[in-house]
């Protein structure tokens, strides 16, 4: 299939794997980003093909992940309230809370509904003017601007019966905290391509001048990753630490401009807590109070909800690169897809999904004795 | 214990959830869960040797002769879709479960299970679809029954049907036969049925030219065990597509089985919505392809007979059984690295971005 094959072929893979070979002098450690990234670094092996010294970290980039326990208290609450029908993507449902999780609520009688896009959800919100409907919104940088538009139509029309839950964080704040963090291992990063098409990547740039790491924004097929990851040995061997583009056909300096209108009427940067690594200041997206009348959080009353996360599973080591999923003693025991301890088993996306998906010969041979 | 909020890089995680006590709906994916279920709750009432192979028929003995028998029940929405619809899917999936025990299909049980306010116009299409679906497989309703349920308990046609066949003498296919260095052989492109569905499904409309592969497979089938009878085992990979059968395959025969990711003819309109919807191809639904794993020696024949029949014309090797990793399926990627191909948890969800 053209666009697909070209970047998934042996031949340039391992054309790629025998110049990075060639270039790496000594071992780097490198994080991408984005979960996305992830799942296909685990789904071609690819870190298997890498030279011994380049070790890949995985990164905060799953939006599942990283959306905090109160949220999905919050969404769990709303959506148990006869009148409301929440709608999500696919993979929030899964999520644990504290209690429960969407997919009960669901099978207890709540109306709870998937959709690809919040465009679904308004349509749904006009057809059913009787619901209250709730559009349970989390993501990075990438579907924020779907969502800002979802809210900016609404308001438009002066759709009463729609609302959103939004628990948006924005990639730049995380990399910041994770490179300010003192057990950081991480020397270089590939960039999120999907965040950086919609964002660009002139705000990298301050990243990098601030703490002198090279990031290479990467696409997600075998070949962008195979490339960036090239990209970046080849500045760190040369000393160098400069934002690059490896994802040109999608990614440009300036970015979705028209996006990132949107997203600057309806949202606003606020401090967020991440799951599994903490609060991180201006690393989130709330509704302006302009959009004020169709904000869930607001209009249901959950503002005050938090929840402790007790430490239970390593996932904040595993989301900061410190540790791999393989490195936790409940990884395919006692945590697995079916009954998740943290979010990074939960999403396709996590590392630690992904580890088990593709990668647990050792516990599957195990299991299967 | 309590912690704070904290502006800086913490450590937290959250706390498992209690056990499933419910049903949900990943119980019915074909998956994980739905094994789960079956062997926890299901399968420990009724214990008796036949349901126990766990093969998607019963064949047992009456009065001489080896009898197939099935039963499958059909929800699927929506109702009519492109290639087919649940009255067509009705009759061929039953009939593909008797096929897969190398039966000649014969009798069908009919069950309609109707929701109050379904246009009768709907039921008469699918009763003509069911018309034409079992004169073309060559078998014959002989009985059935009708409910009505309220409005609201019901998604406005559910549809059982059982089926009975014939199985000759000298066939003995079963998911728990096959051995190291066997081949696996794949019928056509897969992933048809599965992503002709959710193109349909509300809140997704994609256009495509997608339509499903609904067929009966039993023709196919006695093609292939007229060209030899190395045939250790068949199965329609439905629910929970290639990965779920190859799985059920691997654990049943205690045998490792390693794909080659090439050789999965799929088709580039199902690959590209798979690719858009973040799904993988190797867990979507078929409803007129078959898997068979057979004698090494006796591959290139099987695949030939396939080839002669037009539900086989796609028909070639995928992969081979391997005693180096039991009960688990791997996969040769298109990079020449090699991943796990797992039973999914539950059912394969959208993805975020």
């Amino acid at each position: 299939m053209k666009y697909l094959d070209e970047y998934r072929d042996e031949k340039i893979a391992h054309g790629i794997v025998t110049e990075l070979v060639r270039r790496a002098t000594r071992p780097w450690v490198l994080m991408e980003i984005c979960g996305g990234q992830t799942h296909t670094l685990m789904r071609y092996g690819i870190d298997e093909m890498l030279p011994a010294g380049i070790e890949l970290v995985h990164g905060p980039g799953c939006p599942v992940c990283v959306t905090p326990l109160e949220m999905i208290d919050k969404a769990i609450e709303i959506a148990s309230r006869p009148d409301v029908t929440l709608i999500s993507y696919g993979d929030m449902l899964r999520v644990p809370g504290s209690r429960t999780d969407l997919f009960h609520v669901k099978a207890g009688g709540g109306d709870v509904r998937v959709v690809y896009s919040p465009t679904e959800a308004l349509k749904f919100a006009r057809a059913n003017p009787a619901r209250k409907v709730v559009f349970f919104a989390v993501g990075f940088e990438t579907t924020a601007p779907a969502n800002a538009m979802a809210v900016w139509q609404a308001k438009r029309e002066g759709l009463r019966n729609f609302s959103m839950l939004a628990s948006h964080v924005l990639v730049p704040p995380a990399i910041r905290a994770l490179m300010s963090s003192p057990r950081n291992r991480v020397q270089g990063f590939i960039g999120p391509g999907h965040v950086c098409t919609v964002m660009g990547y002139r705000e990298y740039e301050d990243l990098v001048r601030q703490f002198h790491v090279p990031i290479v924004v990467g696409g997600f097929e075998p070949a962008d990753l195979l490339e960036a990851i090239l990209m970046l040995v080849t500045q760190l061997e040369e000393g160098r630490a400069v934002v690059e583009n490896q994802y040109v056909r999608s990614v440009t300096y300036e970015g979705n401009l028209l996006a990132q209108k949107i997203l600057a009427e309806v949202f606003e940067a606020c401090d967020r807590k991440w799951r599994g690594i903490g609060g991180i200041r201006e690393s989130g997206l709330n509704l302006r109070k302009e959009y004020a009348e169709f904000d869930a959080d607001r209009i249901f009353g959950t503002e005050g909800m938090t929840a402790d996360e007790p430490v239970e599973c390593i996932s904040s080591e595993v989301l900061q690169g410190l540790k791999k999923p393989t490195d936790c003693s409940a990884f395919g025991t006692s945590c697995t897809p079916e009954n998740p301890l943290g979010a990074p088993m939960v999403s396709s996306e996590g590392a630690c999904a992904a580890y088990y998906q593709y990668r647990r010969y050792a516990i599957a041979a195990r299991e299967n004795r | 214990m309590p912690q704070e909020t904290k502006l800086d890089v913490g450590l937290n995680c959250p706390v498992p959830i209690p056990a499933r006590e419910s049903i949900l709906l990943g119980h019915g994916s074909g998956g994980r869960m739905s094994g789960d279920l079956l062997r926890k709750i299901i399968l420990p009432a009724l214990q008796n040797p036949v349901l126990a192979r766990l093969d998607d028929q019963a064949i047992v003995d009456v009065g001489g002769s080896r009898i197939a028998f099935t039963t499958d029940s059909f929800v699927v929405k929506p109702l009519f879709f492109p290639g087919g619809d649940i009255g067509t899917l009705a009759v061929n999936g039953t009939v593909n479960d008797l096929a897969m025990g190398g039966a000649e299909p014969l009798f069908l049980s009919l069950a309609l299970i109707l929701e109050e306010g379904l246009p009768l116009d709907t039921l008469r299409r699918v009763m003509e679809s069911i018309r034409v679906a079992a004169a073309l497989a060559g078998v014959v309703v002989v009985t059935g029954d009708t409910k009505v349920v309220e409005k609201g308990s019901g998604d406005g046609l559910f549809v059982n049907t059982s089926g009975i066949g014939i199985v000759s003498s000298g066939v003995r296919l079963s998911a728990d036969q096959a051995r190291p260095g066997d081949r696996v052989l794949l019928s056509g492109t897969i992933g048809d049925h599965g992503i002709t569905i959710l193109s349909q499904r509300e809140g997704l409309e994609f256009e495509s030219a997608i339509a499903s592969d609904t067929a009966a497979l039993h023709t196919l089938v006695a093609g292939m065990l007229r060209a030899s009878c190395e045939i250790r085992c068949l199965r329609d990979p439905t629910r929970g597509g290639l990965s779920s059968s190859l799985n059920e395959i691997a654990t049943r025969s205690r045998v490792g089985i390693e794909l080659e990711e090439n050789a999965i003819p799929i088709r580039e309109e199902v690959q590209g919505a798979c690719e858009m919807l973040g799904l993988d191809p190797l867990y979507v639904a078929n409803e007129g392809k078959l898997l068979a794993i057979v004698e090494p020696a006796a591959a290139e024949t099987i695949i030939e007979a396939m080839q002669q029949h037009p539900l086989g014309r796609n028909a070639r090797m995928i992969g081979t059984v391997t005693d180096s990793h039991p009960r688990m399926v791997t996969l040769r990627t298109q990079l020449g690295t090699s991943r796990i191909v797992d039973l999914l948890s539950g059912d394969q969800l959208p993805r975020i971005c």
